[in-house]
């Protein structure tokens, strides 16, 4: 139980810390890397609700999760293609 | 970088930020413990238990992404896919790094094999405990990245039709699986109980190459250059150090 409170507390602080530096920095980099805190944010309560007090966890979040953390590094790569495509110069 | 150009936004919006996401987080946290505090059941737990006899693997969590709604792997499949086609649609890739030092390339020459061996460990035990699929992709997909960084250019992957036949390998064999529980008369990926451990390994060996090319492409971030511009492939390269040391 205190591990489950522990993880889905971490969870909204990432979200949120996630949200703040969303709205308030204007650098692409900047935004995807807080869009990617706010879904460890998102990983960490999926997590959290997995855990029932003791019983086996259960195995839908850890799945959603599982695929969720390589979807998003996928997204994360073509974001970063599009800013470098806006750009223009492509050398990073 | 131009992190010192960057325009600052104006401090009282600033502020009105901070104090609403604080509200908000408040807000969030309250839902969700009065929420664990009255949570009836056990979501899905017991369903999953019970089911996992006829799942034909042990692992509950393999048995959810491969059997139980494997549709839904497959169509995350299809988005990494639809990912990567974009990333190559958006132009080549850029030359990538330079040779790497001897140091690196003896680290590489360790760390590699360790990376495929330990990937083929995960996709194996995935079936019976934590693993599978995806953790033996990223693993692999990880090889490639040390591979460019140490001035591959392509990542160790082979040649651009190589790569598209590799990308949707996991995909086709998947589809394929389901056509044929169809055509059997059964659902769209309802495996037979005897054959479904066996299926749900064929389906994760190909899932897994197919993570590892999609993900190593995607940190190519490009179309892959032309064969007669790259230099020697990285594993080659990588072995005479190994039988150095």
């Amino acid at each position: 139980m205190d591990a489950e409170l522990l993880y889905a507390s971490a969870g909204f602080i990432l979200f949120v810390l996630g949200i703040w530096s969303l709205l308030l920095h204007r650098l692409l980099i900047r935004k995807l890397i807080a869009l990617n805190i706010m879904g460890s944010g998102v990983f960490h309560l999926l997590i959290a609700t997995a855990e029932h007090h003791g019983e086996p966890a259960d195995p839908v979040p850890h799945a959603l999760v599982l695929t969720g953390i390589v979807v998003a590094v996928s997204a994360t790569a073509l974001a970063l293609s599009f800013g470098r495509a806006l750009r223009g110069d492509g050398d990073d | 970088m131009r992190n010192s150009l960057e325009p600052k936004p104006q401090r009282s919006a600033a502020l009105l930020v901070v104090v609403l996401l604080i509200l908000l987080a408040g807000l969030l946290q309250w839902v969700y413990f009065t929420h664990a505090a009255t949570a009836p059941g056990a979501g899905l737990t017991a369903l999953a238990q019970a089911e996992l006899p006829r799942s034909g693997v042990t692992n509950p969590v393999t048995a959810v992404l491969l059997n139980y709604r494997a549709l839904d792997t497959l169509l995350e499949l299809s988005v990494l896919l639809t990912a990567m086609l974009g990333i190559w649609s958006l132009g080549p890739a850029t030359p990538g790094y330079q040779q790497a030092g001897a140091v690196f390339a003896g680290l590489a020459a360790w760390v590699v094999p360790l990376l495929i061996l330990s990937g083929g460990y995960l996709l194996w035990i995935g079936a019976k405990a934590p693993g599978g699929a995806f953790q033996a992709g990223a693993l692999l997909a990880a090889a490639g990245v040390i591979q460019r960084l140490g001035g591959d250019p392509r990542a160790s992957l082979p040649n651009e039709s190589a790569q598209r036949w590799l990308a949707i390998a996991g995909i086709g064999i998947f589809a394929l699986v389901g056509l044929a529980t169809l055509v059997a008369g059964r659902g769209f990926l309802d495996y037979p109980l005897a054959w479904a451990g066996w299926l749900i390994l064929l389906i994760e060996t190909f899932a897994t190459l197919t993570i590892a090319t999609l993900l190593t492409a995607a940190y190519v971030g490009g179309q892959p250059p032309p064969s007669q511009t790259t230099a020697t492939p990285g594993m080659h390269r990588m072995q005479a150090p190994d039988r150095k040391a």
